[in-house]
C-alpha cells in the first residue's frame, strides 16, 4: 500500500507541474489576470505532494520493504539504519526522485517567498520551473519508477554499493542536489525574465539570494565529496577530474560568475544580457552533468546501473530545456537594453575579468570532459587525465585569484591605476617575502606549486583590506561575507599548494614487525594485523604505530575490507590530523610470503583545502543573511514613512 | 554582427548533442590499451635505477632486436607474481629490460634479490612521466618493442603461465 501511495502522489504532482504551466501561460495572456492568485499555491502544493512522495520512498528503505524492486535491489536488512536512509538515494531511481523534489521544492519556495519580482515574471518564471518538473516527472513515472513492486518477494536485498556505505556520503548527495538542482531557479527566473523582457536591477536583486543558497550547498556538496573522495578512496587525492566531479565543479563555476555578474546588474545595471546567458549555462551544467552520470556514456565511480535507453530520455529533455532556452535567449535577448557604461580599471571591470577568466576555465574543464567522446566521434582514442586538466586550468584559478583580491580594492565605474597600485602594495609585498623565503628555504618545488604559494598570503592579506579604514562593527553582513569567502579561496589555494609541493609519499610491502621511514621525519613501525568483523563486512586491519622525530607515538588502523552483499573489497584509510597537516595510511593486498602492502602519506596542510571550502560557504551564508536584513530593514523604512506622511499632514493642519 | 553573436550558445550546444548522441548510440569498449602500439616509443631517458648497471633510453630499445620492457615496482605486489615467469623469458634468451616506477633503490636492491633479476637493464621512472607518455595506466605491464623502437604489444596485468604463449609469439612477431 506504501509504494502505492507514494507512486500515487508522485502522479499527483505531476498532473500540478502541468497545471501550473498552463495556468502560467494563460495567466500571460491578455485578459489572463484572473489565473495569477492560482498559480503560487499550485506551485507550493505541488513541492508539498512530490516531498512527501520522496518521504514515502525513505520509509519503504527504512523498513527494508522487498516486495518494492528498488528497496531489494539497494537494500539490505543486516545494513546500519543511516545506510537504509541513505540508500534512498543511492540508486539511480532513488536520486531521480530527490533531484525532482529538489526541483519541485525549489519552485515552492519561490512561490511562497518571493515578493520583490514583478508579477508577470514571477509567473513566467514558476511556469518555466514547471515545465522542467513535468519532463522530469515523465522520465521517473515512465523510465524511472521508484515504487515498482517485485511479484516475486526476495528473501533478502542486494545490499548497497561499499563505497557509498560512510557517514560523509549519507548526506553529501541531498546537500549536492540542493545546489546541483537548486540552480535551476536561475534559469527559471532569466526564462521569466526573457519571456516578460524585464532584466533590470529589481530583478537582479531578487534572483541574487536564490543563486547564494543554490551556490551555498553546491560549495559544501562539492567540499564535503572533495574529501570524501580523498579518505574513502584509499589514493590520497582530493580531486581527480572525474567526469562526475567536472560535472559538479562546471555548475559552480557558473554559478560563481553568476553570482558575481548578478551584482553588477544589480548595483549597476550592467551585464545584462551577460547574466541571463549564465543562469541558463549554470543549471543547463547541471543537466549535462546529470546526463553524463546517468547515461553511462562517461565511465565513473558515481554511475548507477546503465541503462542507454535513460541516456536517450534525458538527452531529449536536455535538447528541449537548453535548446529552448538558448533559442529564447538568441531571440529576445537583443531587446534588452545594456546598462551604464564603466571603465576598464573599476570595480566592474575587475568583475568583467572574473567572469570571463570563470567562463574560460568552465570551456576547459567542459571541453576536456567531452573531449575523449568528441575524438572517439571521430575515430581517434585519447584520454584526457589530470596532467590537462591541471596544467590548462591551474594558470588560470591562480590569475583569477589575483584578480578576485584586487576587484574589492576598485571603485564602481572607474578608478585610477595609481591609487591601486597604492592599495595593492602591501599583499604584493607579502607575496615577495614568501616567493623569497621559500626559494631560500625550500628550493625544488614546481612552478605551479610555488606560484600558490607566492600568491596565497598576498591574496589572503588582500581580501582583508575592505576592512581596513571602515567601522566594524557599522559594516554591512555582506561585506564581511565577502571577505570571508574570498579569504577562504586564498586558504584553499594555500592548502592545495602546499598538498602537491610538500607531500611526502611512500609506496611499501612490509612484514609485521618491520619499520620504515616517510619524509616529514615520521617513522612507522607495522606491529600487527588482526581480523575486524562489522555489521555487513569482515577486514583485517593493520595496527601501526607512528612517531614524529622520536615524539610521542600515534596509532592509525588501516583496514582492507570485505563486504558479503553485495560482494566487494575496500580499503578504509585510516588519518591522523596534526596541527600542521596529515598522515595518510591505507592497507592494500597482502602476498604469500606475508608481507603487506602500504600507501604512507604526509600531506603537510592538505586540511586548509576543505577549510577553505567551508570559509567560502560560511562567507556565502553571510551574504545572504546580510542581503535579507537590508532588504527587511528598506521595506519596514518605507512602510514607517508611508504611514509617517499622514501624520505629517494631520500636524500641519494642526 | 551582434546579432550573429547571440546564437552562438545555440550552435555550440548542438555540436554538442551530436557529439554525445553520436557515442551515446556507439558505446566503446572500456579496457585502457595504450594508443601507442603500432607508433615509435616515445623519446626519453631514464638514469640507472641501480647503482653500476644500465639505464634506459628509447635509444638503447632500436637496437636491431625486439625487446621486452617491463613496468613495474618493488612495492607493487603483482609483480612479485610475474617475477617467474620474466626470468623464465630471460633463460630463454629473450632481452628483457625494467622500467621502475616510483622506487627507492634500496627497496628495489631488496626486491631483486628476493625474487630475482631478469633485467639487462633498469630505468628509475621517479615520477611516472615515461610511463605515462607510453600510455600505460598501472603495474605490472609488459610492453614488446621491436628493433627499430615500434612498439608492438602490450601485456596489462602480470604476466601467468597462461599468458606466456602469446608473449613468446608476439616477441617473435617482432623480429
Amino acid at each position: 500500500m506504501i509504494a502505492e501511495a507514494g507512486l500515487a502522489l508522485l502522479w499527483l504532482a505531476a498532473a500540478l507541474s502541468l497545471l501550473q504551466l498552463v495556468l502560467g501561460w494563460a495567466a500571460l495572456r491578455p485578459g489572463g489576470e484572473a489565473m495569477l492568485r492560482i498559480v503560487r499555491p499550485v506551485a507550493v502544493a505541488q513541492g508539498i505532494l512530490v516531498g512527501l512522495a520522496f518521504l514515502t520512498l525513505i520509509w519503504l528503505f527504512l523498513r527494508t520493504d522487498l516486495s518494492v524492486k528498488l528497496v531489494a535491489a539497494n537494500s539490505h536488512s543486516l545494513k546500519p539504519w543511516l545506510y537504509k536512509f541513505a540508500g534512498a538515494w543511492g540508486n539511480h531511481e532513488g536520486s531521480m526522485l530527490l533531484w525532482v523534489t529538489v526541483l519541485a521544492v525549489a519552485g515552492g519556495a519561490v512561490a511562497l517567498f518571493e515578493r520583490r519580482l514583478r508579477q508577470d515574471t514571477l509567473i513566467a518564471t514558476l511556469a518555466a520551473q514547471a515545465a522542467i518538473g513535468l519532463g522530469f516527472y515523465a522520465f521517473l513515472l515512465f523510465a524511472s519508477n521508484p515504487f515498482q513492486r517485485l511479484t516475486d518477494i526476495p528473501d533478502e536485498g542486494n545490499g548497497l554499493n561499499p563505497l557509498l556505505q560512510d557517514p560523509g556520503l549519507a548526506f553529501h548527495p541531498p546537500t549536492l542536489y540542493f545546489g546541483y538542482v537548486g540552480i535551476s531557479i536561475a534559469f527559471s527566473f532569466a526564462v521569466g525574465a526573457l519571456v516578460t523582457r524585464d532584466v533590470g536591477p529589481a530583478f537582479a536583486r531578487a534572483m541574487r539570494p536564490w543563486v547564494l543558497v543554490a551556490w551555498i550547498f553546491l560549495t559544501l556538496g562539492i567540499t564535503a565529496g572533495s574529501y570524501w573522495a580523498y579518505y574513502e578512496l584509499g589514493w590520497g587525492g582530493w580531486w581527480f577530474w572525474d567526469p562526475v566531479e567536472n560535472a559538479s565543479l562546471m555548475p559552480w563555476l557558473a554559478a560563481t560568475a553568476l553570482l558575481h555578474s548578478v551584482t553588477v546588474l544589480a548595483t549597476r545595471a550592467g551585464l545584462r544580457a551577460w547574466t541571463i546567458m549564465l543562469a541558463v549555462v549554470a543549471f543547463s551544467m547541471s543537466m549535462v552533468g546529470t546526463f553524463i552520470v546517468r547515461s553511462g556514456l562517461l565511465t565513473s565511480v558515481h554511475a548507477f546501473a546503465v541503462d542507454p535507453l535513460r541516456g536517450y530520455f534525458i538527452l531529449g529533455l536536455l535538447t528541449l530545456y537548453i535548446g529552448g532556452a538558448l533559442v529564447l535567449f538568441a531571440l529576445r535577448v537583443r531587446h534588452v537594453r545594456e546598462g551604464s557604461p564603466f571603465e576598464p580599471v573599476s570595480r566592474e571591470g575587475a568583475l568583467v575579468a572574473n567572469n570571463l577568466l570563470l567562463s574560460v576555465v568552465l570551456g576547459l574543464v567542459f571541453v576536456g570532459t567531452l573531449y575523449p567522446k568528441l575524438a572517439e566521434a571521430l575515430g581517434w582514442s585519447v584520454s584526457v587525465g589530470a596532467s590537462y586538466f591541471n596544467l590548462v586550468t591551474a594558470p588560470l584559478v591562480i590569475l583569477l585569484v589575483v584578480v578576485m583580491a584586487l576587484g574589492p580594492m576598485l571603485r564602481w565605474r572607474s578608478d585610477r591605476l595609481k591609487s591601486v597600485t597604492g592599495r595593492a602594495a602591501a599583499p604584493v609585498l607579502l607575496s615577495a617575502l614568501t616567493l623569497a623565503a621559500l626559494i631560500l628555504w625550500a628550493p625544488g618545488i614546481g612552478p605551479l606549486p610555488l606560484l600558490g604559494l607566492t600568491v596565497a598570503p598576498g591574496v589572503a592579506l588582500a581580501s582583508l583590506m575592505p576592512l581596513l579604514g571602515r567601522n566594524l562593527r557599522r559594516t554591512p553582513l555582506f561585506t564581511y561575507g565577502m571577505v570571508i569567502a574570498h579569504l577562504g579561496i586564498a586558504v584553499s589555494l594555500a592548502g592545495m599548494a602546499a598538498d602537491s609541493a610538500f607531500t611526502q609519499e611512500r609506496l611499501i610491502a612490509l612484514r609485521p614487525g618491520q619499520s620504515t621511514q616517510v619524509g616529514g621525519g615520521f617513522t612507522v613501525r607495522f606491529k600487527a594485523v588482526q581480523p575486524v568483523v562489522g555489521p555487513n563486512w569482515t577486514a583485517v586491519e593493520a595496527e601501526l604505530e607512528i612517531s614524529r622525530n622520536g615524539g610521542a607515538p600515534f596509532t592509525l588502523r588501516p583496514d582492507a575490507r570485505r563486504f558479503f552483499q553485495p560482494p566487494m573489497d575496500t580499503s578504509e584509510s585510516s588519518i591522523q590530523t596534526l596541527w600542521d597537516g596529515q598522515f595518510y595510511a591505507a592497507l592494500g593486498q597482502s602476498d604469500e610470503l606475508g608481507r603487506w602492502q602500504f600507501r604512507l602519506w604526509w600531506k603537510p596542510f592538505v586540511t586548509l583545502i576543505w577549510l577553505g571550502g567551508v570559509m567560502i560557504a560560511f562567507g556565502g551564508l553571510l551574504s545572504l543573511v546580510g542581503r535579507l536584513r537590508r532588504e527587511r530593514r528598506g521595506r519596514k523604512i518605507a512602510k514607517g514613512k508611508a504611514k509617517a506622511v499622514p501624520d505629517a499632514v494631520v500636524e500641519s493642519h494642526a | 554582427m551582434r546579432r550573429l553573436v547571440l546564437w552562438v550558445p545555440l550552435c555550440a550546444f548542438i555540436l554538442f548533442l551530436a557529439v554525445v548522441a553520436k557515442a551515446l548510440y556507439f558505446p566503446a569498449g572500456t579496457a585502457v590499451y595504450s594508443a601507442l602500439i603500432g607508433q615509435p616509443m616515445p623519446e626519453f631517458s631514464l638514469p640507472a635505477a641501480m647503482p653500476g648497471r644500465p639505464g634506459l633510453s628509447a635509444q638503447a630499445l632500436r637496437q636491431g632486436r625486439p625487446q621486452i620492457v617491463n613496468i613495474f615496482a618493488s612495492w607493487c605486489l603483482p609483480c612479485r607474481t610475474e617475477a617467474r615467469q620474466l626470468g623464465e623469458l630471460a633463460r630463454r634468451g629473450l632481452p628483457v629490460v625494467g622500467i621502475a616506477i616510483r622506487d627507492r633503490q634500496e627497496d628495489l636492491a631488496a626486491f631483486l634479490d628476493a625474487f630475482g633479476d631478469p633485467f639487462s637493464a633498469i630505468g628509475a621512472d621517479v615520477d611516472r612521466r615515461v610511463q605515462l607518455n607510453l600510455g600505460s595506466v598501472g603495474v605490472p605491464e609488459t610492453f614488446i618493442v621491436d628493433g627499430r623502437g615500434i612498439i608492438r604489444y602490450q601485456h596489462i596485468g602480470p604476466i601467468t603461465d597462461g599468458d606466456m604463449p602469446a608473449i613468446i609469439a608476439a616477441y617473435e612477431a617482432a623480429q
